[in-house]
């Protein structure tokens, strides 16, 4: 019997030389990513140490990431200390992948993580963000773990018992409608198989639409696993992660592809033909609730947002950007873009996609998570209606108990930005 | 104990500790914000009128969602013990990581105020006299509550790996 991805790289990762799901493994860590709540994990790392006598240094700064972006600049003087205590921890540590909140390297934690090449095929990446299963575009096995989980990574250099997960195979055929893009995929994915639907399980994405697909959108299918429960999701390497990593992420160094055996043995097996595949909106509020558009098509908006780790990278700036230029944002619609990193804002400064924003009115803020979940800048009115391309439409999510968030792609979020109604992008009109 | 409270399936750790809390990190001051955004409910435990060991009972998916290990501590401040019909994973992992008692139990009826005991590999329900069994948890983080948490059980491998190195 063979193995999946996931059973290869944890196998190596446990020095074993076959695993298989069930299976309990302590497995060493590749890369091993904070952001803020690093502040959680050195007072957790302490703990550990405490009492023990022993001087308390991490297992290997070079494999530790620290990416500052949940709260950028500080929106408060608590926030502010903690960002401080975390680059005090950094300077004393000798910890290098660590980006500030600066324009020339800075960015979300998951956007920071590709485009520095810091990800490989094969490895295995733990951050304490549940979004971490974002990786996977890049064939490593990445999963979400608390603080203190991480704090025990940062002592031992390793995942403590670890049940090795079962794989669900998505075999993806046929070729995007226009305007259809891997968001709506991922959306309409998580609607059939439900929030819990991969609870515990990987997500392995096969097929030709996947072979087709750039690294771009397979972080988008990656980043949203987890919306299914996924422990996370999973893209085997190939030409097009050789080319991401050595044309756009400074990789030089050779990079081993690993894919799963041909008899690798699968939970299940789920095919989707995306053939006929329509824009998808997931309604509040949870991200399960998913609806082809004319459903909600007309469903009145107050604030669009276009960005995040999902949805902020180079073409989905491009989709808005094209979509908006020498156009104007409905009245009474405020419009929030947020772009992945600053790498990406500076590419789209050059391409104009900057000022195409900015003229149709909306408003672009600095690369950061604050507004998708609630913490700082773009929170929304009582009873009112954001649409987002952000991954996240739980009950106060965007800040407010008391108001609305619907999911959807760059192009619904654009084409609706026009017109202040859930909009289809396919509608002659807009596009 | 009783059941204090009882939620609906896909109880997101954005309802557990809303996100705007979230630059409020230690175990010690979590509590405080517990369920914020359901005001009646935070209101009772912070006024300690909730007993440690008292039920929380919810559908599937407990504490699905965000990473955030505020969702666990806050409910460990005050003890509850959360009876689910699942739980989230990374959720799952951080109560067993701190401590806080949760119990996998699919079949579950029980309503607000009910009176229930712990009994083995059941849930027993004193009010309807029911049986529910309790689903195990995964296998791989017995030894972690065994240690009485993720912290105590790193100490011990660190120490452990302290003593093997060479001199």
């Amino acid at each position: 019997m063979g193995m999946t991805i996931v059973e290869k790289i944890l196998a190596r990762a446990s020095d074993q030389p076959f695993v298989k799901a069930g299976d309990v493994v302590e497995a060493k860590v590749d890369l091993a990513m904070s952001h803020e709540n690093a502040a959680l994990v050195i007072n957790q790392f302490h703990d550990v140490y405490k009492g023990t006598g022993i001087d308390a240094n991490v297992w290997d700064p070079s494999k530790i990431a620290i990416i500052l972006d949940h709260r950028v600049p500080a929106e408060s003087a608590k926030t502010a200390t903690n960002q401080k205590k975390v680059r005090e921890f950094v300077a004393k540590q000798g910890i290098k992948k660590f980006h500030d909140i600066r324009g020339d390297e800075g960015g979300i934690c998951h956007q920071i993580l590709p485009e520095n090449g810091y990800v490989r095929p094969g490895y295995l990446v733990v951050g304490t963000d549940s979004h971490t299963t974002t990786h996977g575009a890049l064939g490593a096995f990445a999963f979400g773990i608390g603080a203190t989980d991480m704090a025990a990574v940062w002592t031992l250099g390793s995942v403590l018992n670890v049940e090795v997960p079962a794989t669900i195979k998505v075999i993806i055929t046929g070729k995007f409608q226009p305007h259809v893009s891997p968001k709506d995929l991922i959306l309409h994915i998580i609607g059939r198989i439900s929030a819990e639907g991969a609870n515990f399980k990987v997500i392995e994405f096969h097929g030709e639409t996947i072979r087709h697909m750039n690294t771009s959108g397979r972080l988008v299918l990656c980043n949203m696993s987890v919306e299914a429960g996924a422990t996370s999701g999973i893209v085997p390497a190939d030409k097009e992660t050789v080319r991401y990593l050595m044309g756009h992420a400074g990789v030089t160094d050779e990079i081993e592809i690993m894919q799963p055996d041909a008899d690798a043995e699968y939970d299940q097996i789920v095919e989707v033909d995306i053939t006929r595949l329509t824009p998808q909106i997931a309604c509040p509020h949870t991200v399960d609730n998913v609806i082809p558009i004319y459903s909600t098509e007309g469903k009145k908006v107050h604030q669009i947002v276009v960005g995040s780790c999902t949805n902020g990278r180079i073409d989905d700036l491009e989709i808005a950007a094209k979509t908006l230029k020498g156009r104007r944002i409905a009245k009474d619609v405020r419009m929030l873009v947020f772009p992945a990193s600053w790498r990406i804002y500076k590419e789209a400064l050059k391409k104009g996609y900057i000022s195409s924003l900015i003229d149709a009115g909306a408003v672009v803020m600095n690369p950061g998570c604050g507004c998708c979940l609630g913490v700082h800048e773009g929170a929304l009115g009582d009873g009112e209606v954001a649409l987002s391309t952000t991954n996240r439409n739980f009950k106060g999510r965007m800040g407010n108990p008391g108001a609305e968030v619907y999911l959807c792609s760059p192009a619904v979020a654009a084409a609706s930005a026009i017109t202040g109604f859930i909009t289809d992008p396919r509608n002659g009109e807009i596009s | 104990m009783k059941v204090v409270i009882k939620l609906e399936d896909d109880v997101s750790t954005d309802a557990i500790y809303p996100g705007r809390f979230m630059a409020t990190v230690l175990p010690n001051e979590t509590p405080q914000f517990a369920f914020a955004d359901h005001s009646e409910f935070n209101s009772k435990l912070k006024r300690h009128e909730i007993p440690a060991g008292s039920f929380m009972i919810a559908g599937k998916n407990f504490g699905c969602g965000s990473s955030r290990e505020q969702a666990a501590s806050c409910l460990r401040g005050y003890e509850l013990v959360v009876i689910a019909k699942s739980f989230g994973r990374i959720f799952m992992q951080n109560a067993i990581n701190l401590g806080l008692r949760v119990i996998v139990c699919p079949t579950l009826e029980a309503a607000e105020g009910d009176e229930l005991e712990i009994e083995n590999e059941f849930v027993v329900n004193k009010t309807n006299h029911k049986y529910f069994p309790i689903e195990p948890l995964p296998k791989a983080r017995q030894a972690i509550m065994d240690a009485g948490g993720l912290i105590p059980y790193t100490r011990k491998k660190l120490i452990e790996k302290h003593a093997a190195r060479p001199h």
